[in-house]
């Protein structure tokens, strides 16, 4: 089966091979990950590679993961030859075998898995590698239309008929087909706060598709997303936590992508996405009750007003993280049961979702 | 009560404490506290003496000494020299005579200085095996040897002849004395082994024969037909002199004024110091020195010390010589780094003196231990007593962090180090009698911890070398460590052979050879180490 994924790996390693021949210090550059070596412009809609390279070779500082980086290339390969998958977790298993160059703990086969990624600019499923987390959740107005992986034949799933439970997302979301006459679709961050609106199938109510993100949005669950929003040209509203982990963590992460995976922005965002809350703002003018902001809270805010080339662009962005740290406080969307427990489906969203024009970008 | 008044009756019990008989109950005030230490001073009494006596006569020393084991705790010592010999009026005098000699009246640079030692363990010997010294000495090929065998007498401090005649001895001039004492033979680091060979490693002039009580023979072979530079006599500097000293000097002088005695008897004094002396003490030039009362001897040394007088001339010191002092490390022990210093001569009490110090860093010493300190004065090993002496006081108060050393408060420095310090000194100031341990002059301190900065930074710029090239070697062995992995991968990748892949793994090699430059090495290079030597006085004392 050829791949261009394999060619391209096997033309980096023939390339390092004709170096050493030649006796010169054989070296990987692969692009640099992370937020300062991103831009975000507004019209591509997502964090964009800059030029920063990161070189491995042979130096004490380099040698070891310039030698996991081989091996893992190695791995990619033997995976697509064979057509087989292996997690991420397996994959920092398999390293076990190397010798001095395994992996003493899984973050650090990511990365390397992650560096492989970007320097040969595509998706670690390509690669043969998968995760290990779920994708998300998915309750609501839509038909998605996926294929019996024995059978091939389609499979029509109604999202409306998970009761009290709900439809998952894939790793692999490429192949679904959507079918829905909903009017938009709301990432929601918490799983508790998914329950309560599918056990009172506010889905029906609001006539839109519940996603739940269950924290940090999986790239499965970005592409998901995107595909559903840009096929049935959706609107996406994005609800979480009033707090900075919520706002750039997952919110900015869903929208624009990640300084880390720059490489793979362009497809795992979702540049349609707004912010219906909760702001700083629904903190005032609902009245919730806060937590005091932790240190580590306040540094997130100061280090996104810095350093996120989103929050840069987005005046209305910092004008809420000044909000917002004057306040000292960060609310939660459970704090919203304070004033009872479906007040966050029979007035918070139906007042947010009347004026769009409020959501911050 | 009886009408005698009791004045009277205790008047019969008080007289005058004879010397002899004061150290013959105080004998641990001069070495003799234990039967291990009696033995080792003995020998060091005679061959400092026969050292003495070679060098003053300019002749190379030849020293044999013999140690004989005659069962219960009692030992012969035997020490022959080839020196001068001793006219036969004074042997008995010398040998069994307490505080008698030539060295304490004059101030140059030599082992001996009070004329107890030697005299001492005569009398230690008699005490403890009731024998007498026995003497041969022979002035010239013409003369006759003189045969004595000796006792002290303790109330009297005068000598006692057993027997007096004249022998045949082959030898054309030098001096023998056999001794018979209780003692006890231990090696180790203060045994007579490790005395004679540390004498040696300093003397490099010297021939030792030692036998020792095992009836091995160990022969120091002199490495130099040169001698040490002569040394010159000079006269005390008025800053060292002493009240009482000074007013005995003005009763026994030959001179007619004040200011004669002032120009005459004392170094650095010119008549026109003299002249200042006296002004500043308020006293005539032209008064007699027997005139001077004990309060216008008071107002002179006020004077003095109120006078600007040059620091005394130092060509009266023989130092070993920081080549030397290195050499004699070298020879004991395998290190990576060696380096000495020497200081310029400085003044203590008027009395000049200089500091040397040498170091032996790495190699074959322990590096989780204290460091070795070796101590010299006039040549002379210092083996007892390291806590209580000036030289141990100035390596702790030395800030060995600085130079890459670990170091408690108060405690010597941890690390693979030697370190030797030698005082060279017309007097050198010992705590006691025993000669054991350096006093603590301020200036002495200064001079040794000078000497000791300087090795120390000589020795830091080494041991960052060396952490340098150790942090190197790490991190190409690292690098190493990762080579079979790159090829390997590579393997799979590009689909080689095996022999490919020893191919990769040496060009990987070289290529890390070439980008970091060939690796520097710290190895022992020391050809002057003799492991014989360094071997010997090193069992320990529970061996025997």
């Amino acid at each position: 089966m050829p791949s261009p994924v394999l060619d391209e790996i096997k033309n980096l390693a023939t390339g390092i091979y004709q170096k050493i021949l030649k006796k010169k210090q054989p070296n990987l550059d692969m692009p640099l990950r992370s937020l300062n070596n991103v831009k975000y412009d507004p019209k591509e809609g997502y964090f964009e590679l800059l030029g920063k390279k990161k070189g491995r070779t042979l130096t004490a500082g380099t040698v070891r993961t310039f030698a996991q980086t081989l091996r893992m290339m190695s791995l990619s390969k033997q995976l697509i030859q064979t057509d087989d998958i292996a997690s991420k977790r397996e994959a920092y298993y398999i390293s076990k075998n190397w010798g001095e160059a395994k992996f003493s703990e899984q973050p650090e086969s990511d990365t390397v898995m992650d560096d492989v990624e970007a320097m040969l600019m595509v998706n670690r499923e390509q690669m043969g590698f998968i995760p290990e987390e779920k994708g998300g959740e998915i309750a609501g107005q839509l038909v998605v239309v996926d294929r019996d992986p024995e059978t091939k034949k389609e499979l029509r799933i109604d999202c409306t008929k998970f009761g009290s439970g709900a439809y998952s997302i894939p790793i692999s979301v490429e192949h679904l087909k959507f079918e829905t006459d909903a009017k938009f679709i709301l990432a929601i961050e918490t799983a508790g706060m998914f329950q309560r609106l599918v056990k009172h199938k506010y889905w029906k109510k609001a006539n839109c598709i519940l996603v739940s993100m269950g924290g940090v949005p999986t790239r499965a669950c970005r592409r998901f997303i995107r595909r559903l929003a840009d096929d049935q040209k959706l609107p996406v509203y994005v609800f979480t936590d009033g707090d900075f982990y919520g706002f750039f963590n997952i919110y900015r992460t869903l929208k624009v992508g990640s300084g880390n995976a720059a490489h793979i922005n362009e497809y795992f965002c979702v540049p349609q996405a707004k912010f219906l809350g909760v702001t700083p703002q629904d903190i005032v003018d609902y009245k919730l009750p806060t937590h005091p902001m932790k240190d580590v809270d306040i540094k997130r805010g100061k280090d996104a007003l810095k350093n996120d080339p989103f929050v840069q662009h987005h005046i209305e962005w910092q004008k809420a993280i000044h909000q917002q740290t004057q306040m000292k406080a960060r609310a939660e969307q459970q704090a919203l049961a304070a004033w009872g427990l479906n007040y966050v489906m029979e007035k918070y969203l139906p007042d947010k979702i009347a004026h769009p024009e409020k959501f911050l970008p | 009560m009886s009408d005698t008044p009791i004045a009277l009756e205790l008047a019969k019990k008080q007289r005058e404490i004879g010397v002899a008989e004061f150290f013959a109950r105080n004998r641990h005030l001069l070495g003799f506290d234990n039967k291990r230490k009696a033995l080792m001073t003995t020998i060091k009494e005679a061959v400092d003496n026969s050292l003495d006596a070679c060098e003053e006569a300019r002749v190379l020393p030849e020293v044999s000494v013999e140690v004989i084991d005659m069962g219960n705790e009692k030992f012969r010592v035997i020490v022959e020299d080839n020196g001068p010999g001793i006219v036969k009026k004074q042997i008995p005098h010398i040998f069994a005579r307490l505080l008698y000699g030539s060295k304490f009246f004059k101030l140059s640079q030599s082992r001996g200085q009070q004329g107890i030692g030697i005299s001492a363990s005569v009398l230690y010997a008699q005490l403890t095996t009731g024998k007498p010294a026995k003497i041969i000495s022979k002035i010239g090929a013409k003369n006759d040897a003189h045969y004595y065998e000796l006792k002290v007498d303790t109330q009297q401090n005068r000598p006692e002849i057993i027997k007096e005649e004249v022998v045949p001895w082959e030898k054309e001039h030098g001096t023998k004395i056999e001794l018979d004492l209780e003692g006890s033979y231990v090696g180790g680091s203060q045994s007579i082994d490790q005395y004679l060979k540390q004498t040696a490693i300093v003397n490099p002039h010297v021939t030792i024969v030692y036998t020792n009580p095992k009836a091995e023979q160990i022969i120091f072979a002199r490495a130099t037909e040169e001698l040490p530079k002569q040394t010159v006599d000079i006269k005390p500097h008025p800053y060292g002199v002493e009240l009482g000293v000074l007013m005995s000097m003005l009763k026994t002088t030959e001179a007619r004024t004040l200011q004669a005695f002032l120009n005459q008897e004392f170094s650095r004094v010119g008549s026109g110091t003299a002249k200042q002396i006296c002004e500043n003490a308020a006293l005539l030039p032209n008064t007699k020195p027997l005139e001077i009362t004990r309060e216008m001897a008071e107002k002179l040394y006020g004077g003095i010390s109120k006078t600007k007088i040059i620091a005394p001339p130092t060509d009266c010191i023989s130092p070993i010589g920081e080549e030397l002092l290195e050499k004699g490390l070298r020879k004991e022990i395998n290190a990576e780094f060696y380096c000495a210093t020497t200081r310029p001569p400085a003044v203590y009490r008027g009395n000049p003196f200089i500091v040397e110090a040498a170091l032996a860093y790495g190699g074959e010493q322990p590096s989780e231990e204290a460091a070795r300190l070796m101590r010299y004065a006039n040549r002379v090993p210092l083996l007892y007593q390291p806590g209580a002496c000036a030289v141990s006081k100035a390596v702790i108060n030395t800030a060995w962090r600085n130079y890459g050393l670990s170091q408690s408060k108060g405690a010597l420095p941890i690390g693979p180090l030697s370190i030797a310090v030698s005082i060279n000194s017309v007097w050198v100031p010992f705590t006691s009698e025993s000669k054991e341990a350096i006093a603590h002059y301020p200036e002495i301190i200064k001079e040794i911890k000078l000497a000791l900065q300087d090795c120390g930074r000589k020795l830091s710029l080494f041991i960052h070398k060396k952490q340098r090239i150790q942090m190197e070697g790490a991190k190409r062995s690292y690098i190493e460590t990762y080579i079979p992995h790159v090829a390997e991968a590579l393997k799979d990748l590009v689909g080689y052979g095996v022999k490919e892949e020893e191919k990769v793994k040496e060009y990987l090699k070289e290529i890390l050879e070439k980008n970091r430059g060939k690796l520097e090495k710290i190895e022992i290079d020391n050809p002057e180490y003799d492991e014989e030597l360094a071997k010997l006085g090193t069992e320990s004392p529970e061996a025997d």
